[in-house]
């Protein structure tokens, strides 16, 4: 970080030593560590697909074994699920803009704050060692009687790992709404909130109540292995089906945990950047805790084909595409929002359109499985890999991007390069799609996921989602290279560099370490884009950055 | 801002105690999952296997349960006593009301101990390989009784520890705190003591009250 240079007045001039960062409680900090611990994991999990991706560029299994192959997608899930994809807008961005965005000076626990991210890094340190030791091959839904009888790797420490990682995400989602529920800035009222705020309340609310069911067949598994306590040893007249029914208890409403923040993201980025308000605000905020309550109900469509009962699986195909019902809501809103807006293509507006495509794509992909005809034939094949990851890195990943350059500034007072953020989110898209629309057809003409060879005629298909996970990975790395470059190098960043509205812009970039030099009061709706003193004059710094 | 506040979110201590009751309160309602998911297992295993359940709960040392129940709701009763006498200030008294409320978690501990020791000793506990005997009419869901018993009675016994260990933490702290923090400590310390106390209000009868005339 660098800290030479900055004013005194900053958060980040408030001491240096690895003490002023390690034991600080200032939200804007913690946030920065857990910013630079996701990163590498990221790039961790990447590593593992990448080597996934080049072992299947060739129909034999040539360069890992099975046994290995194994391994590697599973850490690739365990690592991106609960290493990146849960905490990582809420722990980063949601962490450092929560409080500014509400004009608070801190969140609600500081300490508590702090003290999630040691909890994550030990969480992390049993996931890495069970890495070291030789990995899990039970794939990243641990389901039972595989992971508790059968696998022979070191399960106990990656679901230990799991496990306490757990208590960090329900830390941070009681931190976040006992802080929008008693922090907020007065006038700020509920449907005054920023939508980012909102996703991340209905995030923070699926965090604290579906954390636990997971937390609970996790430690089961757990006692199942290291005492011999089996609860879901069908021997015993247990259900191993039962794990699966707790297990996506959770892990259905998790997907929301990781998209409801890039739908929070999108709705900040697109209006700013198309200088309209965002079209039926109500609407949107409103969707957003729809799906969090719907997201509870629908777990069973992923146990379609597991032997639950048909009528269930009708139940649950019906209310699975309940959700989409909210989802197209913002679609539309987010659309509409463009719609006559005055629109201009910089780095996270550029992400954000890119979401919207994505996202959009991979929804309607899951209206696919959602049906239960179709998720017979195309269950466990890569059409589902496909459209999770349409969702999850199409989705979320993209808008993470978006959100870390719309508020680089914000974080580190410096702009980054704007030429290389076009080039970096173009490359991105293009090697998304690359790598992953070929799955879908691969999928639908039956190739099954997780396996490290394939009949030759499957070749063509792979090769190109081979080729295209080089691509995304050059996608991914330039950003590392040009926001690094940027922390120390970058042009100062002004206090409001898009002229975006939001609490957030009307203090200092870097923030002062209390965030405010006095404490905002709020008197008018959020994305108010007519406002007076709002428009391009505040453009121009940046843009001739770029030129 | 006012210095007496512990978070620099806060302007006043009133607004921060409102948001530490809220928030433990959000954390109870996590809690309440967890235990809730295991519980729900339970009752699925139950109906399932309803009469090999209950015969498998005969072999629970009821006198041992309703002794332990007792002394978890005397501690409640106890830390409901050391809020109260926080609230009017009595400072030495409610001291020893959390003292007596750390010791009777550690009794119930205690006891809890001694029922796990004599049934491992009559071949009940089917944990860590330990042989299995039972002379019931079926053996093998009696044994999975067993293992829900030992899973959800253990999850109990692990979050009473963490009630202890925060009760004893809040002592050894006692003299350097101010004594708004400790009406305030107390208050949210209760609460997580009351839910733990719940729980088990929850499988006392779950486990040991099974077709008992």
């Amino acid at each position: 970080m660098s800290t030479e240079a900055l004013r005194p007045t900053s958060y980040l001039g408030e001491g240096a030593g690895p003490a002023a960062w390690l034991l600080t409680t200032d939200h804007k900090r913690v946030a920065w560590l857990y910013l630079v611990s996701l990163t590498a994991f990221f790039f961790l999990g990447g590593a593992f697909a990448v080597l996934m991706r080049v072992e299947l560029a060739t129909p034999a299994g040539d360069l890992v074994s099975d046994d290995t192959y194994n391994r590697l997608f599973s850490l690739h899930g365990i690592i991106m699920v609960w290493f990146f994809l849960v905490p990582s807008i809420p722990a980063t961005l949601g962490n450092f803009l929560l409080p500014l965005m509400i004009g608070a000076r801190d969140l609600a626990f500081p300490r508590l704050n702090l003290a999630s991210w040691y909890v994550f890094i030990l969480g992390s340190a049993f996931a890495l060692v069970s890495v070291l030791a030789g990995g899990v091959d039970t794939g990243w839904t641990f389901y039972t009687p595989l992971s508790t009888l059968y696998a022979n790797g070191f399960v106990s420490m990656a679901a230990l790992g799991v496990f306490i990682v757990g208590f960090s995400t329900i830390m941070t989602g009681v931190n976040f709404i006992v802080t929008i529920h008693k922090l907020r800035a007065p006038g700020l009222t509920w449907f005054r909130l920023p939508i980012f705020v909102w996703t991340m309340y209905a995030t923070a609310l699926v965090m604290v109540l579906a954390t636990p069911v997971l937390a609970a067949s996790l430690i089961l598994i757990v006692l199942e292995r290291v005492f011999g306590i089996g609860i879901f040893n069908p021997a015993l007249g247990g259900d191993p089906l039962l794990f699966q029914h707790l297990f996506w208890f959770y892990s259905h409403p998790a997907v929301y945990i990781m998209i409801l923040p890039g739908m929070g993201v999108v709705s900040e980025v697109l209006p700013c950047f198309s200088r309209r308000p965002l079209f039926g605000y109500k609407a949107v905020a409103l969707s957003s805790m729809a799906i969090a309550v719907f997201g509870f109900l629908v777990w069973g469509h992923h146990m379609f084909v597991s032997g639950q009962s048909a009528y269930a699986g009708v139940l649950f195909s019906f209310l699975s595409f309940c959700v989409a019902i909210p989802s197209a809501i913002k679609v539309f809103n987010w659309s509409l929002t463009l719609r006559k807006g005055e629109i201009t293509f910089e780095t996270p507006m550029l992400y954000a359109l890119f979401f919207l495509a994505l996202f959009t794509f991979g929804g309607l992909a899951g209206l696919f499985l959602a049906a239960l005809a179709i998720d017979v034939h195309v269950h466990a094949t890569y059409f589902v890999v496909a459209h999770f990851h349409y969702i999850m890195v199409g989705g979320m990943v993209t808008a993470y991007m978006a959100g870390l350059h719309f508020w680089w500034p914000k974080l580190t007072g410096r702009m980054y390069s704007e030429t290389w953020g076009r080039i970096a989110a173009t490359v991105t898209f293009l090697g998304f799609n690359l790598t992953f629309f070929p799955q879908f057809v691969l999928g639908f003409l039956g190739m099954p996921r997780r396996y490290h060879t394939y009949p030759p005629e499957f070749q063509f298909w792979h090769v190109l989602s081979s080729a295209g996970a080089v691509v995304l990975a050059v996608g991914y790395l330039m950003p590392l290279l040009y926001l690094g470059w940027s922390m120390f190098r970058g042009a100062r960043a002004p206090a409001n560099p898009w002229g975006a509205t939001g609490l957030e812009w009307q203090t200092a970039s870097p923030p002062p370490p209390h965030n405010f030099e006095t404490m905002p009061k709020v008197d008018r709706p959020a994305y108010d884009y007519a406002m007076k003193g709002l428009r391009h004059e505040a453009f121009s710094p940046h843009k001739d950055e770029a030129r | 801002m006012s210095t007496t506040t512990e978070s620099v979110a806060f302007d006043t201590r009133a607004r921060e105690k409102a948001a530490d009751t809220f928030g433990m309160w959000v954390f109870i309602c996590s809690e309440a999952m967890l235990f809730g998911a295991v519980l729900l297992l339970f009752f699925f295993a139950r109906s399932s296997y309803g009469p090999a359940f209950a015969a498998a709960s005969q072999h629970l040392s009821l006198p041992l349960g309703t002794l332990n129940t007792a002394v978890l709701l005397t501690s409640s009763f106890a830390i409901a006593l050391a809020h109260m006498f926080t609230a009017s200030r009595r400072w030495r008294p409610a001291v020893w009301a959390l003292i007596c409320t750390g010791l009777l978690g550690t009794i119930f501990l205690f006891i809890k101990a001694m029922e796990y020791a004599s049934e491992f000793k009559e071949g009940l506990a089917p944990v860590l390989g330990a042989p299995f005997r039972f002379s019931g009419p079926d053996p093998t869901h009696a044994e999975l009784f067993f293992a829900f018993y030992f899973a959800m009675t253990s999850l109990h016994a692990l979050h009473l520890i963490c009630g202890i260990v925060v009760i004893a933490g809040m002592l050894l702290l006692w003299p350097g705190t101010t004594e708004a923090k400790r009406t305030h400590r107390v208050q949210a310390v209760g609460l997580y003591w009351h839910f733990v106390d719940i729980v088990w209000v929850f499988l006392f009868p779950v486990l040991y009250l099974i077709n008992r005339a």
